[in-house]
């Protein structure tokens, strides 16, 4: 049904292919920087942003600081609001769940709610192999699903994707699957979100079973909320007899008043918008109204993980926003496929790592998938400082190395310039070898930079990285500190 | 006031006529600079890479070479970021309380070369001319993890002669990243493009930023290009005078 991101390359690989994808880079640009100009001028507005970030920040801090407390006054008050509560260790469990509650109701589908929670477990696929095929409702995710694709955005999963081909994924699958895409379908949007408003409606109306995540938990009141812009998460939140939540456990929040901040930081930070079209909230079951049967996961898969590193914890306040992907110039350039994850940009980068360890060469990647801009903290609504955790991240992936026999060449590369800056004689040697070089390069070199200078063209082994596309100064003949000591600090001889 | 030049390793060995006009400009306004021969790096490169066992005895040359010193006086954004906020986890690594100390003593001494100017020797007018059009890149750690803000624009509008350019997109990173710049060069250089793209639609001659390492890249390009742009670093339009016209 949709493709899958087990077996991905790491990311410099799948990043160089993404690049070459001219379309691809043309849809992105145009997306991220019309939602990001749209997020800024929202926020611009808001005379107390920075307070609010603090007490946005605050809040998740807060209940991640006492997580246990408050994930079992949570459990406490959705049982006496009549749900069942789940605890799910990892995706299989999670998935084995949701599958042997929708069995029991004897149904083969489920209608969905856009959940990241459902989206990285690999729900989808785990029902499908279940014989239950989980129809995806939101725009974007439908897209997506009939397209055979991977999500490449967080909030905007088929952001690669532009009008032209939408409409051709329209005519071509939604037949296959259920009411089919009118013949004359145009690539307007409104006629594009009227076809598949068609499409799904039929589901709505059919579904028993239907799946969300949540955007929050609400501790004291037992209240799970979802936040949308579509009004499709209404109606599989109220339609269907049964209701199936997954709730990453780090979306407790201890209490109803503590949604102000984040309800005030989520819509401007994520769509742009000062306020989103739909938010419902739900406690438990209502007797006569909306699904009669609720059942909330409480997923692990990796949190209690995130949890207990110091440094990389903050990255669990992330509210799923989408703002730091928006602002990255590396995500611009790339897309959300090149990180491997439901998790793309610079949240992902430093989320997969997290939540499943650095062992593997495709997580260990996703550290390094920066340029350390700081782009993304200054956007980001919880104040997650992701270059911090991009630096400590890398400094994992390097001392998960530490013990290896045969050391990388990186890591002694390293060692050696580590050895050379320790001592400012050694690194004075090392300036007068490059010195030599930069005499060598100067006489032979045919490219001279503006302003006159020597420089190297394409070079061949480890400085063909750089001179692929760039030209190399090269090195002066004395250093700074040669022309200091020479002229003792530019006082005598050619002080200039 | 006793003043000590970081001259940063890339300056050092790659770019001297950098720590040179900082030298020059410094001593026009009355400085006495001194240049602390056993510096060496501020260990970004090992940080930033990860290698934080590495970067300990850096960092252990760095706050040994500037110890005593009231200023410590970098042109460089990216490496006065690096001793002001990554020293401390450095240190702590380490698990030396000496060494934790003394970078407490290091890091809020350390001024990029804007911020010194203006903040601390309180001048914007630094008497220079420099008669070509310029547009400004600032560099992300400048702007971002030190927050010099518009530091070198007052700095740049004092320059008699200058005429300075808006460069659009500007807040927006080059590409360069360290080693980004060779792990993912193929990112670095796209974005890189972009960057050089955006310097050649203002017209200007000369790009000028606060970190020589940023303008090694986006020059690199512009002159792979056969673009014509000149990179400057600050500092070196900064002491130009009309005796070097």
């Amino acid at each position: 049904m949709t493709g899958t991101f087990v077996g991905m390359p790491a990311f410099p690989t799948a990043a160089r292919e993404a690049l070459g994808d001219t379309q691809l880079r043309t849809n992105l640009a145009h997306a991220t920087r019309t939602i990001r100009d749209k997020r800024a001028m929202v926020v611009a507005e808001v005379e107390d942003w920075e307070e609010l970030r603090v007490a946005g920040a605050a809040v998740k801090e807060a209940a991640l600081r006492d997580l246990a407390t408050h994930l079992e006054t949570l459990e406490e008050s959705l049982v006496r609001a009549g749900a069942t509560v789940h605890w799910a260790g990892d995706a299989a469990e999670a998935c084995a769940i949701v599958a042997s509650i929708t069995h029991a109701h004897g149904v083969d589908e489920v209608v969905k709610v856009k959940s990241m929670a459902t989206a990285e477990i690999g729900l989808n696929e785990a029902l499908e192999a279940e014989g239950i095929a989980a129809w995806e409702t939101d725009l974007a995710e439908l897209i997506v699903q009939l397209g055979d694709d991977l999500p490449s955005h967080i909030l905007v999963p088929a952001i690669h994707r532009n009008r032209a081909e939408i409409r051709e994924i329209f005519l071509r699958r939604m037949g296959d699957v259920g009411r089919p895409a009118p013949a004359d379908l145009t690539d307007e949007p409104a006629v594009l979100a009227g076809a598949a408003r068609e499409h799904l409606r039929e589901k709505f109306l059919r579904a028993k079973v239907a799946i969300s995540g949540a955007n929050f938990a609400v501790a004291d009141t037992g209240t799970l909320v979802v936040v949308e812009s579509e009004g499709n998460g209404r109606m599989c939140l109220t339609l269907p007899e049964v209701l199936i939540s997954v709730v990453g456990i780090e979306k407790v929040v201890a209490t109803w008043s503590d949604l102000d901040p984040m309800m005030r930081l989520l819509p401007r930070s994520s769509t742009g918008e000062r306020m989103n079209p739909y938010t419902s909230t739900w406690s438990g079951v209502t007797p006569g109204d909306g699904p009669q049967e609720v059942h909330v996961v409480l997923l692990d898969n990796g949190r209690t993980r995130a949890l207990a590193d110091d440094v990389g914890r903050q990255a669990l306040r992330c509210i799923r926003c989408s703002a730091c992907l928006n602002v990255c110039p590396v995500y611009e350039r790339v897309g959300g496929h090149a990180y491997g994850s439901v998790y793309p940009g610079p949240i992902g980068a430093i989320l997969n790592p997290l939540l499943r360890g650095v062992s593997d060469e495709q997580s260990a990647s996703l550290p390094y998938a920066s340029s350390l801009c700081g782009a993304c903290f200054e956007v980001c609504p919880v104040r997650i400082d992701i270059p911090s955790v991009l630096v400590d991240q890398r400094a994992a992936v390097v001392d998960s190395h530490r013990d290896d026999r045969v050391p990388k060449a990186e890591a002694l590369a390293m060692r050696a310039t580590a050895w050379a800056f320790s001592d400012s004689r050694r690194l004075a040697w090392a300036e007068r070898a490059s010195g030599l070089a930069g005499r060598v390069l100067t006489r032979f070199s045919r490219t001279t930079l503006p302003g006159g200078r020597a420089a190297a063209g394409r070079l061949p082994g480890p400085a063909a990285g750089w001179t692929g596309a760039r030209d190399l100064p090269a090195p002066p003949e004395e250093s700074f500190r040669a022309w200091w000591d020479r002229t003792d600090g530019g006082t005598k001889g050619d002080g200039s | 006031m006793r003043v000590a030049l970081q001259v940063t390793c890339v300056n050092d060995a790659m770019f001297p006529d950098t720590g040179k006009a900082v030298v020059r400009l410094l001593r026009r306004l009355g400085v006495d600079v001194d240049f602390p021969a056993a510096q060496t790096c501020c260990g970004q490169p090992m940080v930033n890479t990860g290698y934080l066992d590495e970067a300990v005895p850096v960092v252990r040359t760095f706050v040994r070479a500037f110890e005593g010193y009231d200023a410590i006086v970098t042109p460089s954004g990216s490496c006065a970021g690096s001793a002001r906020h990554q020293h401390s986890i450095v240190a702590e690594r380490s698990g030396d309380p000496a060494l934790v100390a003394a970078v407490a003593e290091t890091a809020p001494r350390t001024f990029e070369l804007s911020e010194f100017l203006v903040d601390v020797l309180g001048v914007t007018d630094v008497g220079a001319y420099f008669p070509h059009r310029v547009t400004y890149h600032p560099t992300c750690h400048s702007l971002r993890m030190l927050g010099v803000g518009d530091r070198p624009q007052q700095l740049l509008e004092q320059v008699r002669g200058i005429r300075l350019v808006d460069l659009p997109m500007a807040t927006e990173c080059c590409g360069f990243g360290g080693t980004f710049a060779l792990k993912n060069a193929d990112t670095s250089v796209a974005m890189g493009t972009d960057k050089a793209r955006h310097v050649l639609d203002t017209g200007a001659e000369v790009l000028v930023a606060g970190d020589n390492s940023c303008l090694m890249h986006i020059g690199g390009m512009l002159s792979r290009q056969r673009a014509g742009v000149r990179v400057m670093h600050l500092a070196e339009i900064l002491a130009s005078t009309e005796d070097d016209a």
